[in-house]
């Protein structure tokens, strides 16, 4: 695995710069729309909107916002979405070419091709990676990780990097789209086909993994369907499959069940389709949906009289997302001071929203998806299909111990290139060659130049949070802190309190008597409000 | 309470929100039950006990597994009815000296087939309906505390959830000590925790801080771990055992054991390494002088369907076999194995024992806490199993 080049990384200063563009040019206009008569947010109520909706809240914009009325503010966020991501994707990602390799043995052809899977997952990783730390749409990215965590996905299982990317394009397009055309594109993604065993699920010959998790993990929730459901649905997705040639889905005629189904007590020839309406017409299905986007967005102790009168109109609405997140945001649940600084960071929002918040250059992010792995959440690896459990369960001892080690090294010099950060890529690579099956000692030497590391076991064996610093490896991971430009946002040094203000979602628990050095930077990192948003 | 909120946004709906009425009247003490160690071992994604345990002479197993099938002359016998799969060999030696239990039809009443949902029953040990907060050990803890003095009360190794030790114990994550020593001077619990998220922040902190002070791994091993994940855990789990002030119970996993589709192979690797790391368990605690104070136990959210499926796998099913490990234990096969031929009308296997039992057991008989706590920590009595 080679260190992407370095076009790449000017491309990423690029894109970066290109999104502080964006975020101004879109702050002008909205500014000129600004009405004089609501009144305006103020400071407190933009930094809140601004940390739970996108992974900084940069002091400019906040201020910007902070002359906005809430409406404004949210339609203004709402309207600036992208449908696409902006960072090139891999090359090899946007065209599905199916490699035979037929001059090569059966034992070398598999490892060639897990090879390949292996540095292409990891490029996939990067990539993404790359577009959340230079997006100009961080609204966009947030919403398509919350629905990559909704319909979870492996690349451990689908093992095809590929149709992982197709899904994600999937995600991102509908991210702030239509739920119930997600949906139903989702129930023939390639990707989940393989994932929940769907491409298997023929007539007579039912598989029920892919039917149960659309109604427990993916509408309903669970005990809002009986075990007959699960065997009925299944029979109705029977030779939903998939053209392995072109890596798209088929409908294989003849391996699906034609006859009579009963479904939610209602008789039909259903197909898989008619199951997606029939999800959709059932009203648990957008109480479910709402109740999670509450804990993402509003509060970890849902309001089920709330939920219930937002999930009316989602479903009334035709199960329009951005109109459902216009009144998630525009509630008064979303703005009580009681529910700021209330719900923990995922690891995503950790890293992402740090690198972004003091504009680190980032030469290589390959790195950082790999941290953001230790600290417990893999890019297109979630631990299984419900997900990341999230909330209060992203901290345990050993991941705030990480997060700190991280936060920690991030700043202890204001500029450092990072062998450590750069080991942890040989050992994901390890790790993911090591996937279900044990692992051949051979591939590992291979990959490892022969050193034989044994690096990649223990991170295995200690699971995704051990931090197996000190692998020797050829990459470079840069990253670079510009503290002197980053100090330059705070003009008024007189006021120090600026400086946690925009930092934290509230006022520190430990750090004291700031100043607007690397020193108060560290500590307001290291505070345990940090952690939270 | 953010998981039974949690479970409700979701619509999970039902259920009685209670604990036992004794848990908030019982007033936390301290004993030197906690000697003795408990090593839960979670098989994730659900074992197929019918191929771990196999019933190799019943002409049932044959018809409901063509293909997903041990074969009569690749089973270890253990009876003439029973054999373990083949890649169980290395536990062997503890059957035959009799410190390896099976405990056969362990189940529970309206069984839930969600992963998710049926290992929340398993760690809470609510019932189906019953929705609770607390991990089953996070309830012993706080009706019988172990010392304060102890490392901490349990600890999940590899950094994931904690699973039976949820809410309310002294539970640290570790993923592997070397890391977590390097981290722990980072650990700062000072400060004033005015929300329930920096509660929970300030007392990991706190935790982390105590147990960097007291974890002082041995470097002198002369076992051997295996290379492999679960014998990675096992390494760390005896570094914790072996270098601290003490713990009660210590938590390690493997997975995924969820074989919907080409099941031989996969299970075969899981149980080889599942073999390994218990020997190993064995070797370790032996050579700390602790293998007659160790349980190691294994459990999982339910087995698998008892006919095979088209895809070479099995789906998810309800009753099934767990193990049990240790110098005191009192081997053999414990329970009644449930009926292959007498299923419910989804093809599923009718349980002969209560999960809960192999609980009771653990609570009563190993740690010798009186019975009516067992009870108010189980929410109920179940009849221990004789395992030790």
């Amino acid at each position: 695995m080679q260190s992407p080049p370095s076009p790449q990384a000017s491309l990423l200063r690029y894109a970066l710069s290109v999104a502080a563009a964006a975020i101004a040019w879109a702050l002008i206009v909205s500014q000129v729309n600004a009405q004089a008569a609501a009144p305006a947010m103020g400071f407190d109520e933009a930094r809140h909107l601004l940390g739970r909706t996108s992974f900084a809240a940069q002091p400019s914009e906040i201020a910007e916002f902070a002359k906005l009325t809430r409406a404004q503010a949210v339609d203004r966020l709402l309207a600036e979405t992208r449908r696409t991501a902006a960072y090139p994707a891999p090359q090899w990602a946007t065209s599905y070419v199916r490699i035979y390799r037929p001059e090569m043995s059966q034992e070398e052809r598999q490892k060639a091709q897990r090879r390949e899977q292996v540095e292409r997952g990891l490029e996939l990783r990067a990539w993404w990676t790359a577009e959340m730390l230079s997006t100009p749409s961080p609204l966009t990215e947030k919403m398509t990780l919350f629905w990559h965590n909704h319909f979870a996905t492996s690349q451990v299982k689908v093992r095809v990097a590929q149709l992982m990317y197709r899904q994600n394009v999937l995600l991102r397009q509908y991210a702030l789209g239509n739920f119930g055309a997600l949906l139903r594109e989702i129930s023939k993604d390639p990707a989940m086909l393989i994932y929940l065993d769907g491409a298997q699920n023929r007539k007579g010959m039912p598989n029920e993994n892919f039917a149960r998790e659309v109604m427990e993990l993916f509408t309903l929730g669970e005990g809002n369907y009986g075990e007959q459901d699960i065997k009925e649905v299944a029979r109705a997705f029977s030779g939903w499959s998939i053209d392995l040639d072109a890596g798209e889905f088929r409908f294989r005629r003849p391996q699906h069940d034609e006859g009579e189904k009963t479904i939610f007590g209602q008789r039909g020839r259903f197909n898989g389709d008619d199951v997606v309406t029939l999800l959709l017409k059932h009203e648990k299905t957008a109480e479910f949906i709402v109740g999670k986007l509450w804990l993402e967005f509003v509060s970890p102790e849902p309001n089920r009289a709330e939920i219930n009168r937002l999930a009316k109109d989602f479903r009334e609405g035709g199960y329009e997302i951005k109109p459902l997140l216009r009144a998630m945001l525009l509630s008064d649940e979303f703005w009580m001071p009681t529910h700021r600084a209330v719900l923990v960071k995922s690891p995503v929002e950790l890293v992402i929203g740090s690198l972004r918040q003091f504009r680190f250059e980032v030469e290589d992010p390959a790195p950082f998806s790999v941290v953001m792995r230790q600290l417990g959440q893999d890019l297109f690896g979630p631990p299984n299909v419900k997900g990341w459990p999230g909330g209060d369960t992203w901290l345990n001892t050993s991941t705030l111990l990480a997060r700190k080690s991280f936060l920690n090294r991030l700043f202890r010099v204001d500029e450092m290139s990072s062998p450590e950060l750069a080991g942890t890529t040989a050992a994901l690579i390890d790790r993911d060659l090591m996937g279900e099956r044990r692992q051949r000692a051979q591939t590992r030497l291979a990959l490892n130049g022969g050193g034989g590391s044994m690096a990649g076991e223990s991170m295995m064996a200690a699971g995704a949070n051990a931090t197996p610093f000190g692998v020797n490896n050829q990459m470079k991971g840069q990253y670079h802190f510009d503290a002197n430009k980053w100090f330059a946002q705070y003009p008024n040094e007189s006021d120090s309190s600026m400086l946690w203000k925009t930092l934290l979602a509230g006022p520190p628990v430990q750090a004291t008597e700031l100043k607007y050095d690397l020193a108060g930077v560290r500590a307001i990192a290291l505070d345990p409000m940090y952690q939270l948003k | 309470m953010k998981r039974r909120d949690f479970l409700s946004a979701l619509g999970a709906s039902v259920g009685v929100l209670t604990l036992p009425n004794a848990f908030a009247q019982t007033a936390p003490g301290t004993t030197a039950a906690y000697k003795k160690l408990l090593i839960l071992i979670e098989l994730k994604g659900a074992n197929d006990g019918l191929n771990t345990l196999v019933p190799y002479t019943d002409p049932a197993y044959a018809s409901l597994r063509p293909n997903v099938q041990i074969k009569r002359d690749q089973v270890l016998q253990l009876s003439d009815r029973f054999g373990l799969h083949p890649s169980l060999a290395p536990l062997m030696p503890m059957w035959q000296s009799g410190e390896m239990a099976a405990l056969m039809g362990l189940g529970y009443p309206q069984p839930n087939l969600s992963h998710f949902r049926s290992i929340e029953i398993w760690d809470t040990a609510s019932k189906s309906n019953e929705y609770l907060n607390e991990g089953w050990l996070a309830r012993a803890f706080a009706q019988v505390a172990p010392p304060k003095s102890f490392l901490a009360d349990g600890v999940a190794i590899g950094g994931g959830n904690l699973g039976p030790l949820t809410n309310g114990s002294r539970a640290l994550s570790i993923a592997s000590t070397e890391a977590f020593l390097r981290n722990a001077r980072l650990a700062d619990p000072h400060g004033r925790a005015y929300n329930k998220a920096l509660q929970h922040i300030l007392r990991l902190e706190g935790d982390a801080r105590f147990a960097g002070s007291q974890l002082k791994p041995k470097t002198d091993w002369k076992t051997d771990f295996p290379n492999h994940s679960l014998g990675q855990q096992v390494k760390t789990a005896m570094q914790v055992v072996s270098a601290s002030s003490g713990v009660a119970a210590v938590h390690i996993g493997l997975g995924s054991f969820d074989t919907h589709g080409g099941q031989l192979g996969t299970h075969q690797a899981l149980l080889t390494q599942l073999a390994e790391s218990i020997a190993t368990i064995k070797r370790a605690s032996e050579e700390l002088g602790r293998w007659n104070d160790t349980l190691a136990l294994t459990y999982c959210e339910f087995g698998r369907r008892a006919k095979e499926n088209a895809s070479g796998g099995t789906d998810h099913g309800t009753a099934n076999v767990q193990f049990a490990f240790g110098g005191a234990v009192k081997g053999g096969l414990k329970g009644e194995f449930q009926s292959l031929t007498a299923l419910t009308g989804d093809g599923n296997f009718i349980h002969t024992a209560d999960f809960r039992s192999v609980y009771a057991t653990v609570l009563n008989d190993w740690w010798g806490l009186p019975k009516g706590t067992t009870q108010s920590i189980l929410g109920g009595t179940y009849p221990t199993l004789g395992f030790v």
